[in-house]
């Protein structure tokens, strides 16, 4: 039984997949995708730059310039290729790991850092990329992005020039009460809203065929919407499957849910040892379907780019990495009375009179040799 | 000259281990080169360099647990700046003492009013000793306008001391170099009020100071604002902690408990306070197994082999357990089970180079005797030259402890980790015997059997024992009971 179970879930069925491991690029009947050579160079250039700034992270994290860092080594195409379905006014909620999708939604990479750095609780204005804060709490932002859609909903966003959000989790999140209340709310709301699972095979140390006996992308026929299951390493089956979910969301057929296949091949977070918990073979089988290799070798392959570009595209990568790295380590610590701001959007009476008591409370101090 | 210092890995750790070293001084880095391996209570993980230069030294040791804080490795940058800070602990500025002890200062508010009063400066770089709590150096000195008396009490005794959290207190940790502090001294003046009056220790330092019996309250601490640190504890209780304490003085030596010292006290300290002890004793006529060992040398089929008492020993022990497997088996705490094991791995524990050890030959119970002697001749042979792998010492079932080697007629051993009983055999020595009415001179020896007695009772033990005696005071009866 438990057996059958586990093969349920992490069994390889209809998985989307434009291009394969190999780098050879397939068709599928329902997402056809068309792009340009340089649209690909470009995604190309996009999964080096996430992987060297998460690197760079990981790095900064050894060093104990950061408290915590969690990798997305591994998931660089789910995240480059749903990212980049995007439109400007499509609203996205990340978990704490979505750092190629804040990438591609324009948020300085060291911004990225600051959280983690504990100088600022997220370091970027949602407004204004339309990519909300990290959320660190598993799987709430799923609540928060049907409630959105159906704001953009009510707002009358909907056709050609609509809007939908996208919300990201991961597969252990699918066990949470948040997630399958989101997912009921989407449904019977008929919410532009696309849930984006990355099915990174653990969460934490809990494997899949723990969490589920049938693949998750299915689960979503029980809620009355449909589900699919992409290959989370193929960039450009990423980007078509989530460019046709978002259409459809947008145009009111309501929610989908994209269940990205792929791995998490680094630790859980910097905090975690996957050692204790997986063996290494497994590992080692994914590498075979690096998200990043594939598409180098189909670009090179059929003559699309030469060795110019890519050592192009490693230099700008090494540069971005010191350039985080430097202004990582310069990031002002932020003074005490900053924690009193973003708490309200508008002015709180409460709030506003600890801010005055802790301002009085700060200026019972004088600074040394000043006799008082 | 850039120091690294040991970073916090995981979320509140407080220490790791140096695992492994992959440079040394002299080789050239870059930033992010994998440097060293540490093992912290999550994880082994590698540490990437922030710096580029060459190592000019390496600060701890492979196999050295180190605080989180405490530099591990010096690099040569090119940059002007002296890597140790100037050894005038006192002088206002330097917060090595608190880079070592990261305690919550009383009062904490001083620190952050400082941190927010350079945040607008620029000019300040922050230190990463550990990220949310890193301390600057020459940040602005602040204090509260209105002080408790019980605070500034001490700091009177040093005049023109600032009381800020920085100020180091003059102690022991001045006179040293590079802020490793010497052992607290009991407190003799002003400080020893005011410690009484409210010891500063963080929560894992009290909780040190309990388990090694030590009063906090007699304890000059070498921390901020004379906060007790780990090490004034393990000073005080004069347990060797560090390498750094290895100054002492003439009339002590200090000596780093690492590798095998740290995994033998590790091992004796979790058997003895886990499994209760029994130990019996037996006095035993061995003078037929001298002859006997005499007889078997000469057999061909011993030639090349040692053929000592310890063999036919080890012998008697095998048959012994096969008429009372219970005796060769485990207490599975967490499955609340006897794990009575069907194969002898019996260990033989072993004085060598580098410590004390305990091999064992794989599967004893199914050998031949002259497989039996091969395997302990070169069992001993391997621990002596200190090749012994972790795997040979690893899945033991029993064991044999030969104390009468060094000249002792018995002793009480503790048994090895995860085994229920084992057998010390003492010096074999002429001794007085009764033999048939007579008085007789007779080779005897005393053997010892400590037993788990979750596992065994005392009249299995007994019998055990007695057996085994048997054999020896006549081999021939392993020839009847084998």
């Amino acid at each position: 039984m438990t057996a059958d179970a586990s093969r349920g879930a992490q069994a390889p069925p209809e998985l989307v997949q434009l291009l394969t491991p190999e780098g050879e690029r397939v068709e599928h009947p329902d997402y056809a995708i068309d792009l340009t050579p340089e649209e690909i160079r470009g995604l190309y250039r996009d999964l080096v730059l996430v992987r060297r700034i998460d690197l760079e992270a990981v790095a900064l994290q050894r060093q104990g310039e950061l408290g915590l860092w969690a990798s997305l080594l591994g998931q660089e195409a789910a995240q480059i290729g749903s990212g980049r379905a995007l439109t400007d006014a499509d609203m996205a909620f990340p978990t704490y790991r979505e750092h190629g999708v804040a990438w591609c939604r324009g948020v300085d990479p060291v911004n990225l850092l600051g959280l983690f750095r504990g100088v600022n609780h997220g370091g970027w204005d949602p407004a204004e990329h339309n990519f909300h804060l990290y959320t660190i709490v598993i799987g709430s932002q799923t609540l928060h992005a049907v409630g959105y859609a159906m704001g953009m909903q009510r707002d009358g966003a909907v056709g050609e020039d609509g809007a939908a959000s996208i919300v990201y989790f991961g597969d252990g999140a699918t066990s949470q009460g948040d997630v399958n209340e989101a997912f009921i709310w989407a449904s019977v709301f008929n919410a532009p809203v696309v849930f984006f699972c990355q099915n990174n095979q653990w969460a934490i140390s809990e494997p899949l065929e723990k969490q589920t006996r049938i693949p998750l992308y299915r689960r979503a026929s029980g809620f009355g919407f449909p589900g699919v299951r992409v290959d989370g390493n193929d960039v450009l089956a990423c980007l078509a499957v989530t460019r046709k979910a978002l259409a459809d969301a947008r145009s009111g057929q309501g929610p989908v849910l994209i269940e990205a296949y792929t791995y998490r091949m680094g630790a859980h977070t910097t905090s975690d040892d996957p050692t204790r918990y997986r063996v290494a073979d497994e590992l080692e089988a994914w590498k075979l379907k690096d998200p990043i290799e594939r598409v180098k070798a189909y670009l090179v392959r059929n003559r699309l780019a030469d060795q110019a570009f890519f050592e192009g595209v490693d230099a700008e990568a090494d540069a971005l990495g010191k350039d985080v790295r430097r202004r990582c380590l310069e990031m002002p610590d932020p003074g005490p009375m900053e924690m009193f701001e973003h708490v309200y959007a508008e002015s709180h009476g409460l709030v506003e009179a600890e801010r005055a008591e802790f301002s009085a409370y700060l200026a019972g101090f004088e600074t040394e040799g000043v006799e008082g | 000259m850039k120091e690294f210092k040991l970073p916090d890995v995981g979320e509140g750790l407080t220490e790791a281990e140096i695992v492994r070293w992959h440079v040394k001084a002299g080789d050239p880095v870059e930033v992010n080169q994998t440097i060293v391996e540490i093992e912290t209570a999550k994880a082994v993980v590698e540490l990437p360099c922030p710096f580029e230069g060459v190592v000019a030294a390496l600060l701890v040791e492979e196999g050295e647990t180190v605080d989180v804080g405490r530099p591990i490795i010096a690099v040569d940058d090119g940059s002007a700046d002296p890597a140790p800070p100037p050894p005038a602990a006192a002088a206002p500025g330097d917060r090595e003492a608190l880079a070592d002890d990261l305690v919550p200062a009383v009062p904490a508010v001083p620190e952050e009013a400082g941190r927010n009063g350079t945040a607008a400066g620029g000019g300040e770089k922050r230190r990463p000793v550990l990220v949310g709590y890193g301390v600057k150096p020459g940040a602005a000195k602040r204090r509260p306008r209105r002080q408790p008396p019980a605070a500034s009490g001490p700091q009177g005794a040093a005049p023109g001391a600032v009381p800020d959290r920085s100020a180091a207190v003059p102690g022991p940790q001045a006179a040293v170099p590079g802020g490793v502090p010497g052992p607290a001294s009991v407190a003799t003046g002003p400080q020893a009020a005011a410690g009484r009056a409210a010891v500063l220790a963080k929560p894992p330092v009290r909780k040190l100071a309990k388990d090694l019996g030590i009063d906090l309250a007699a304890l000059t601490g070498t921390g901020p604002q004379g906060s007790i640190t780990r090490e004034d504890v393990h000073a005080a209780a004069a347990a060797p902690v560090r390498p750094a304490a290895r100054a002492g003085t003439a009339d002590e030596e200090r000596i780093p408990v690492r590798g095998v010292r740290k995994a033998t006290a590790q091992a004796m300290v979790a058997s003895a306070f886990t499994a209760p002890h029994v130990t019996e004793f037996l006095q035993v006529d061995v003078t037929g197994t001298m002859e006997a060992v005499a007889r078997l040398r000469a057999l061909d089929d011993f030639a090349g082999v040692k053929v000592s008492p310890l063999l036919l020993v080890a012998k008697a022990l095998l048959v012994a357990v096969r008429r009372h497997p219970m005796v060769n088996s485990a207490w599975d705490e967490a499955a609340q089970e006897i794990v009575v094991k069907h194969r002898v791995n019996l260990g033989i524990a072993a004085a060598t180079p580098r410590g004390l050890l305990v091999p064992n030959v794989k599967d004893a119970q199914s050998l031949s005797l002259p497989e039996l002697a091969a395997a302990l001749t070169e069992l001993a042979e391997t621990a002596r030259a200190g090749r012994t792998r972790p795997a040979d010492m690893a899945g033991g079932t029993i064991t044999i402890t030969n104390v009468g080697v060094f000249g002792v007629d018995a002793g009480t051993p503790i048994l090895n980790p995860g085994e229920s009983a084992i057998l010390a055999l003492g010096q074999v020595r002429d001794m007085p015997w009764v033999v048939d009415g007579q008085i007789a001179v007779r080779k005897v020896c005393t053997l010892a059997l400590s037993f788990d007695h979750r596992v065994v009772d005392g009249e299995l033990g007994s019998l055990f024992l007695r057996d085994v005696g048997a054999m020896l005071q006549d081999p021939l009866r392993m020839l009847a009971w084998g």
